[in-house]
């Protein structure tokens, strides 16, 4: 089932310089959301921005009610989301999408690229409850990139790579160490190349991954057939039948 | 509470308010959200003979007031339609027209006559006017000569309401609404999307995989209304409206420059309940101005 509703800000928290993380509260009691599900939000205070923008479900807090995203500054509309203010109300379409597949007592590996970190905290601490052994692998352009680290180490083992060096490993986040270990299962959410080369490296090594993926949507909800991605079994709403593919139904060139 | 009933032939929609096809799905998806029984209709995507993968990724850009898209008609064909999504939606209280397309007339003809069997299929929606697809498509709206040849062909194969979906890529859409009238339409809709182009000026490069696509939502509106306006002067069959409407007022000024219904497309992107609120808010005009019936103010400019 999928809700239309207006959620109230509890607090709009600056993370990094373009970087904010919105807690968002219903009145009622939130439905089930899985980890990998997403939201629509209707960014009425910015005039020019006549779509709603897909945000993922960064946390979700029962108790509260509350749920949070992760929101990086890139336009218009997202720049406008960040001035929003204690106690003002945003309208939300969610949760959509089908999320990630959870495991139990395995070993995983998480790996965010940037913004991509968005959806993994949540899926982090279901994959906890799940008792998973988990490993995060974060990365980044520079030390500033890396965010959220503490609240990742509270359901796992970090890792952090950052392409000029300025924090832990040298390189590309595909090319830290942890990704010589074998894991049970690798998911992943960033930017298309890096997800492309995580896809590369797990189908050498065998291993089990998913990937959330981020195209441009329109609707969000399955009607209007903008979001797809080629599949084995054709082309594929990203907004419904993903955002969460298993690599081995994507049909990439790697 | 006005009155609210148009009709289109001998077919009764219970308010004028229907949803446009290619925003809408079909139907179902928007349950959660709206009961589908208290619009006029809705119009399903556009439905061809074979299943169809569209065009490649990306296919949507959002652009000042509105959006282009280049879905290219992806769909699961026709007999996907009748076996398995049919069953889920016939029981609904509401008038499922289904939006019919193709490249051929053959094709075209082949999917009417199908659809003549489906009881609960009061109308087709003849779309002559998609600019996302390589043959036919907007290719048969846009000459006179060809979009007469396609209703003739289907005026012959389906016995139902005939409603045919006009392109605004055109110099004079009221010789095509002319041919199509006189080739036995019960209605003309209008308009589908105008066709459009984006670039990203930083790579350099089209942003549409087709490079060209159809430009929809309240940037359009202006146009839509002026060629509502002309259509209604050309033609006697009714004409549904849409372009852009995203609220009654919008909706009001269709059946003003001449609409006897109206359609609610991209709109439902951005609020899903915009068609139950466009239906009260027609109600809410109409009892202010002291009118008693919708049909009263079509062409009332
Ligand atoms: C399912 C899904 C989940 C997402 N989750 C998050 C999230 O948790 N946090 C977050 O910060 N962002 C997320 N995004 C991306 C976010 O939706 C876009 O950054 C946002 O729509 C941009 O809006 P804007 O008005 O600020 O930018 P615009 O003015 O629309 O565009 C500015 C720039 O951003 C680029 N852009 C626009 N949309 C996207 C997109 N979908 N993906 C990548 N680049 C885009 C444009 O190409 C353009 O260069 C998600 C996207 C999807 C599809
Ligand atoms: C994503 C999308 C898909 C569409 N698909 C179809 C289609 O399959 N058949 C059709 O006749 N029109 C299609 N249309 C056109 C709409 O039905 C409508 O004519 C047009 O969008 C203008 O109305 P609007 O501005 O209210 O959206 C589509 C429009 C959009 C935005
Ligand atoms: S965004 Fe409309 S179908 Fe996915």
């Amino acid at each position: 089932m999928k809700f239309i509703k207006d959620f109230k800000i509890l607090k709009n928290t600056a993370v990094s310089g373009d970087t904010f993380i919105l807690e968002l509260q219903l009145k009622e009691k939130l439905p089930q959301m899985f980890p990998g599900q997403f939201a629509e939000v209707l960014i009425s205070k910015s005039k020019k921005t006549f779509l709603r923008r897909p945000f993922s479900i960064h946390d979700v807090n029962t108790s509260k009610n509350t749920i949070s995203l992760f929101v990086k500054k890139v336009g218009e509309g997202t720049t406008a989301l960040s001035k929003y203010k204690t106690g003002e109300k945003v309208n939300l379409i969610f949760p959509l999408g089908k999320g990630f597949n959870l495991t139990k007592n395995k070993k995983v590996l998480l790996i965010g690229g940037g913004c991509g970190i968005a959806p993994l905290l949540y899926l982090a601490k279901c994959l906890n409850e799940n008792k998973n052994d988990i490993h995060i692998l974060l990365g980044g352009r520079s030390k500033e990139d890396i965010l959220e680290t503490e609240k990742f180490k509270k359901s796992g083992k970090v890792y952090i790579s950052t392409e000029n060096g300025s924090l832990c490993e040298k390189g590309l986040v595909t090319q830290n160490p942890v990704l010589k270990n074998k894991f049970d299962k690798i998911y992943s959410c960033g930017p298309m190349p890096m997800l492309k080369e995580v896809a590369k490296i797990a189908k050498q090594k065998n291993t089990e991954c998913e990937v959330s993926l981020e195209n441009t949507m329109a609707c969000g909800i399955g009607v209007c057939l903008c979001c797809v991605v080629e599949t084995t079994k054709g082309n594929q709403c990203v907004c419904t039948e993903g955002t969460v593919f298993n690599i081995k139904d994507l049909i990439w060139q790697i | 509470m006005a009155d609210l009933k148009v009709k289109i032939k001998n077919l009764l929609f219970k308010n004028p308010v229907l949803t446009a096809s290619g925003t809408f799905g079909y139907g179902e998806e928007f349950e959660d959200f709206i009961a589908l029984n208290k619009l006029g209709g809705f119009i399903t995507k556009g439905t061809t003979l074979k299943s169809r993968e569209g065009n490649a990724y990306p296919r949507m850009h959002e652009t000042a007031s509105g959006m282009l898209n280049a879905v290219g008609l992806q769909n699961k064909g026709i007999d996907y339609f009748i076996k398995t999504t049919y069953p889920k939606i016939k029981k609904l209280d509401t008038n499922i027209i289904v939006n019919v397309s193709g490249s051929t007339i053959e094709d075209y003809v082949a999917v009417a006559e199908k659809l003549n069997t489906l009881e609960k299929i009061p109308a087709i929606e003849l779309n002559i006017s998609c600019p996302n697809v390589k043959q036919g498509g907007m290719a048969f709206g846009t000459s006179c000569k060809s979009a007469a040849e396609v209703t003739r062909a289907i005026r012959k194969a389906y016995k139902k309401v005939l409603i045919v979906k006009l392109s605004p890529n055109v110099t004079d859409i009221t010789e095509i609404a002319r041919a199509a009238e006189a080739e036995g339409a019960d209605a003309v809709s209008l308009i589908n999307t105008l066709l459009g182009m984006a670039i990203n000026a930083e790579t350099r490069k089209p942003v549409l995989s087709t490079v060209t696509g159809g430009l929809s939502g309240p940037c359009i509106k202006p146009v839509a209304l002026r060629m509502v306006w002309q259509t209604y002067k050309a033609v006697k069959i009714p004409i549904i409206g849409l372009g852009g409407i995203m609220n009654a007022t919008d909706a009001i000024e269709f059946f003003l420059a001449g609409a006897t219904a109206i359609q609610i497309g991209t709109a439902n992107f951005i609020d899903p309940q915009t068609a139950v609120k466009v239906v009260k808010g027609i109600n809410d005009y109409l009892k202010k101005h002291k009118i008693n019936s919708v049909k009263e103010i079509t062409g009332k400019i």
